[in-house]
């Protein structure tokens, strides 16, 4: 082989790698950004005190009734009507409020508000409740037994017991009678890194837009911008709980 | 002090069989109620998901609260060293572990997951008062069981006041323990009060005083066996004084809650409210628990000993209100999550004034279920072992008292 000719192979190949490389890079960078974007870890990586995951809901913004939210939780997590209101489980319930002093009406969604000091958590006797370092309150299925002391705890009412046996259960979401449950903020999106909540997603599709998801330690998250920029509240602020979710607008 | 005979409970007679059997038979009915319950899941009760805790957990931690108080009798004779209650011991702290036994077999059996007690028992978070009980109920249970050792057995005789010093000492944290259950939740207006565990001492004593007098007046009538005035008065004055002591309590709870203006609502819903809780507290806690009682105690008629007895049923009758209105009735009534707003609607129940409550058969069953396990270990403790002395006749209790008491 020449040495021309050498060097047309050279260069060939280096225009070949050159242009494979900027595919890979085409391919991979999105998904990386996306990734970065959504602060998403990889599967085999530890949930971390990094992130603290929340809610902001503006009552402002939530629609007299309208259910969307209520309605996709219960589809997402496969939550079935069974014996009604009062036994059946409800991770989320809307509910409408009147000021007592000026009489105006407002309404919103009220589900687990994922304390940094839960007092399910606290009085919890195997420990089955518990948080997680991002900030997510859930119940091992695993080790509850049945107490419902968690459910006399949660100033929210926010806990549901399982009342009868289930079956058509979804397989990112498996629940069990006799144990307590409670909104996951769905755990396995936000493990998975794909978007929002159920609910959260449900109420954007209905251009209501009254609840955002996000990482309330991320200056840069919108939900950290908002509660920068508007003030919020807590329900039960009393109780000192640090809660996850916000709310603007009550 | 001179000897006292302990005897068993006569086992060979048709009384005593046909008890064991009434008692076993109640017993299966209470399993069956269990095995329904947990089959179909709670729904089938009257629990749901704003009563989470029924008519099961009033009769445990009635049992529970009087096991602990059950024990007074023994703590009398040995920690403060009244002669006169000494011989009753080895009964009172029987009557202890019996009623204990009831009490958490109901707690246990209405658990969601009852299979899962070995998890309960292997997983801990120690910041749960509920993990504290499961050490101080298995305590009590060892020390007391060692404590009736100690005074049965004649070489471990000499170290029974210590056993008996740990008990009293158990009994007082074990109760502190199960007040706290309800003191340390923050979120309801009827809890969140540190008195609860002063509250629940003081329930013991009298519960667990008008239990035992209850049970010695049967167990001395069914064994045809002398049990003096002397004994029973001496009782009864100890019970007014509990009974009382309660009823400071409770009134110091409601003194100042309705000094908070944040408990007002809580208040009004439980003295003058329009649910069962109303007339629960007024009429069973106050008026059959506690005034008449002491007016049976105090007066002529507490030298009557169908008196006695009726005045310890009705402590019973009343204290069994009390816990349904602190259970139940804390339930109940809603809590305050939005406390600027009135709340016109919620698919969950938080535009409710008050919560209902209606006890299932089942649960009726299981309650009764665990009276009669404590009625049973109680009955067949006396006659495996000699837990009952011979005597308490007059002269038998009463010299005692004034030989030990002169020294």
């Amino acid at each position: 082989m020449s040495s021309k000719e050498s060097n047309e192979t050279n260069k060939s190949r280096r225009q070949f790698l050159g242009a494979a490389a900027a595919t890979a890079t085409m391919t991979v960078a999105p998904g990386v950004t996306v990734i970065g974007l959504a602060q998403a870890k990889p599967v085999d990586q530890a949930v971390s005190s990094k992130n603290r995951w929340g809610l902001l809901i503006d009552s402002n913004k939530c629609a007299s009734g309208c259910d969307a939210c209520v309605t996709a939780c219960n589809t997402e997590n496969g939550i079935e009507e069974i014996h009604g209101p009062e036994t059946d489980p409800q991770w989320i319930r809307k509910v409408t409020l009147k000021h007592k002093a000026s009489g105006r009406e407002t309404s919103l969604p009220l589900m687990c508000q994922h304390c940094e000091h839960p007092p399910c958590v606290d009085v919890c006797p195997t420990g089955a409740s518990f948080r997680r370092e991002d900030g997510i309150v859930l119940v091992d299925r695993h080790t509850c037994i049945g107490c419902r002391y968690c459910m006399m705890a949660c100033p929210y009412k926010a806990r549901s017991f399982v009342h009868e046996t289930l079956t058509q259960q979804v397989e990112y979401m498996p629940r069990g009678k006799g144990c307590v449950e409670s909104c996951t903020l769905c755990v396995h999106r936000v493990d998975a890194g794909s978007g929002d909540p159920a609910c959260v997603e449900a109420c954007n599709k209905e251009n209501h837009n009254a609840m955002m998801f996000g990482d309330l330690n991320d200056k840069y998250s919108d939900i950290n911008q908002e509660l920068r920029a508007y003030k919020t509240r807590e329900l039960r602020a009393d109780l000192n709980l640090n809660t996850g979710v916000r709310y603007r607008g009550i | 002090m001179s000897k006292v005979n302990y005897t068993s409970l006569e086992a060979n007679s048709k009384g005593f069989y046909g008890l064991m059997g009434v008692l076993a038979a109640v017993i299966l009915v209470a399993l069956g109620a269990v095995y329904y319950m947990e089959h179909n899941g709670h729904w089938v009760t009257g629990m749901n998901n704003q009563i989470v805790w029924g008519l099961p957990h009033v009769f445990a931690i009635f049992l529970i609260v009087a096991a602990s108080g059950a024990l007074n009798v023994a703590s009398i004779g040995t920690v403060f060293g009244k002669a006169i209650y000494k011989p009753l011991g080895r009964l009172s702290s029987l009557l202890a572990l019996a009623l204990l036994t009831g009490g958490l077999l109901v707690l246990v059996l209405d658990l969601g997951r009852p299979d899962r007690l070995i998890v309960a028992m292997t997983y801990y978070n120690f910041k749960s008062i509920f993990a504290w009980n499961i050490f101080l109920y298995t305590g009590f249970f060892g020390i007391v069981a060692v404590y009736i050792w100690f005074m049965m057995e004649r070489k471990m005789n000499k170290y029974y006041k210590v056993a008996g010093y740990a008990a009293f000492v158990w009994r007082l944290i074990l109760t502190t323990g199960t007040g706290s259950i309800f003191g340390f939740l923050v979120a309801r207006s009827a809890y969140d009060a540190a008195i609860m565990a002063p509250l629940f001492i003081a329930l013991s004593f009298s519960l667990g005083m008008a239990c035992f007098i209850l049970f010695l007046m049967a167990t001395y009538k069914w064994s045809e066996k002398e049990l003096g005035d002397a004994i029973l008065r001496r009782l009864k004055n100890v019970l007014g004084i509990f009974v009382a002591a309660a009823f400071y309590f409770v009134l110091a709870y409601h003194l100042t809650n309705l000094y908070a203006t944040e408990h007002h609502g809580f208040e009004a819903f439980l003295l003058t409210g329009p649910s069962g809780h109303t007339p629960l507290f007024w009429v069973g806690q106050i008026l059959i628990g506690t005034v008449a009682p002491l007016l049976i105690f105090y007066t002529k008629m507490g030298e009557s000993r169908s008196a006695i007895a009726v005045g310890s049923a009705l402590v019973i009758i009343g204290g069994f209100a009390q816990f349904t209105t602190i259970i139940i009735g804390g339930q109940a009534y809603p809590m305050p999550i939005f406390p600027d707003y009135e709340v016109i609607s919620s698919s969950f129940g938080d535009a409710a004034k008050y919560y209902a409550y209606t006890p299932s058969l089942p649960e009726i069953v299981l309650g009764i279920g665990g009276v009669a396990i404590a009625i049973l270990i109680f009955v067949f403790g006396c006659a495996v072992l000699r837990f009952l002395p011979d005597s308490l006749a007059d002269k038998v209790a009463d010299p005692h008292y004034k030989a030990e008491s002169s020294a």
